[in-house]
């Protein structure tokens, strides 16, 4: 029994490690594409041009008003239908990117709203320009207080990759549900999923509240913004 | 292949139906997420500092796997116990307990806003705990609550999509049987899209009138 059960074990980890490789680039490659997307989307929201504006709100509230699986099923059967065909590996990574990306945008957002007014106007003073400003000025002090929430996006992010299995990308849970399918064992099998998922998240977990501590001590830390997103 | 609006008129009524469905579950869902989470929260502050810390590890624990593995667990596993729920309070359950536990931080966070000199001024006052708990602390931690609260409820109602995958016939599971049916997937996921749309349009309106009327500034 005892060694039967080593054995079992020792099957549902090989399975499992195969494909955590997929999960891991997943969430990697759709935060850097979120990380972007937020600045990008987070700055034009507080752009001086209207029309800027108007199409950051648009992408914003399309990705945050639908559900991320959803998101996921649209880019994988809608999309190729007007002609553009993704891989299993890009929709993941695209519509991760793109679904995290506008909540991040909002943290980006708080993150520059938050800075004195007066660091601006000293800035305006100086006869710096609205770019420099930004850049030399105000994100500078306001990345360090984007960093806890983004940390919890991350978390997020590595969470939500599990949805990936759904549109047959072979990582984690999609290994998992493999497993089972062929072996059974679905409590042990689910029981290992959750725990791998836990100590990958331990890293992200640590760094955030590390940089909590921090930040509380800076400026009060913008710790309000990442309730906005449970699932 | 273009987009069929006979095939689409055709399907809407049923993926209507799932819409109801999928508001339902979502405010069901809502509902054990916020009081399991004031639970969780009470709890936590009237433990032992040890069995708080046992009662934080757990939560941590449910709020940073994923749902989706989530559901699988009591899905599958219940069943060979002789345990038989249905797919939806399944679903209902895990998902929000899930949510709980994000809630319980929003209660907590509420509770701490209250500034300290308002417990000292009830103490000065001689209110008993009970008093002071429900006079003048949560009245308080409440209004503070208000517009983190009402994002979850727009989160929520974007979680129901995932119980689809333990064949809840939500509007997705509805979507999704019809192109299993069809084999086109393009309406009926399409449809889907945008019906969550113009539904967290409508609730996002209705969260900020509820935020006017009640939210603290």
């Amino acid at each position: 029994m005892q060694l039967e059960d080593l054995g079992l074990w020792r099957d549902i980890a090989s399975a499992l490690s195969k494909s955590l490789f997929i999960t891991i680039e997943v969430t990697v490659l759709a935060s850097l594409v979120a990380l972007c997307v937020a600045f990008v989307a987070g700055t034009a929201q507080l752009a001086p041009w209207r029309p800027v504006r108007w199409l950051a709100r648009v992408y914003i509230e399309t990705f945050r008003g639908t559900s991320a699986l959803v998101q996921l099923f649209v880019m994988f059967y809608v999309l190729p239908l007007l002609g553009l065909r993704l891989s299993p590996l890009m929709v993941g990574v695209v519509g991760l990117g793109l679904n995290l990306g506008a909540y991040g945008s909002q943290v980006v957002r708080a993150g520059i709203v938050a800075i004195d007014r007066g660091q601006r106007d000293a800035a305006v003073a100086l006869g710096l320009t609205g770019w420099q400003t930004l850049r030399r000025i105000v994100l500078p002090q306001a990345i360090p207080l984007m960093l806890p929430p983004f940390g919890n996006e991350l978390i997020e992010m590595l969470k939500a990759t599990s949805l990936v299995s759904l549109i047959a990308l072979t990582d984690l849970t999609f290994a998992g549900n493999l497993f089972v399918e062929q072996r059974g064992h679905a409590l042990d099998v689910y029981t290992a999923l959750l725990f791998t998922y836990f100590i990958l998240a331990l890293p992200l977990r640590s760094l955030t509240r590390h940089l909590e501590r921090r930040t509380r001590l800076i400026a009060g830390g913008l710790s309000d913004l990442a309730t906005e997103r449970p699932i | 292949m273009t987009f069929d609006w006979g095939y689409a008129w055709e399907i809407l009524p049923a993926i209507l139906r799932g819409a109801v469905v999928t508001i339902k579950l979502g405010l069901a869902i809502y509902a054990v997420a916020l009081v399991g989470g004031l639970i969780l929260a009470v709890v936590r502050l009237a433990l032992t500092p040890a069995l708080a810390h046992a009662v934080d590890q757990f939560t941590s624990f449910i709020r940073t796997t994923p749902p989706l593995i989530q559901l699988y667990v009591p899905f599958f596993i219940l069943p060979q116990y002789g345990i038989v729920l249905s797919a939806e309070v399944t679903g209902v359950a895990v998902l929000g307990l899930h949510l709980a536990t994000f809630t319980s931080e929003v209660y907590r966070a509420g509770i701490e806003a209250v500034p300290r000199t308002q417990w000292e001024a009830a103490i000065a006052i001689g209110l008993d705990p009970r008093r002071t708990w429900m006079r003048i602390i949560l009245p308080q931690a409440a209004r503070k609550v208000v517009p983190p609260l009402g994002n979850y409820l727009i989160g929520t109602i974007k979680s129901v999509p995932y119980l689809a995958v333990i064949s809840v016939q939500d509007m997705l599971g509805t979507a999704l049987n019809e192109a299993s049916l069809s084999f086109r997937y393009y309406e009926p996921i399409a449809l889907v899209g945008a019906l969550y749309l113009v539904m967290s349009l409508i609730a996002a309106e209705l969260v900020r009138f509820v935020e006017r009327r009640y939210a603290a500034v």
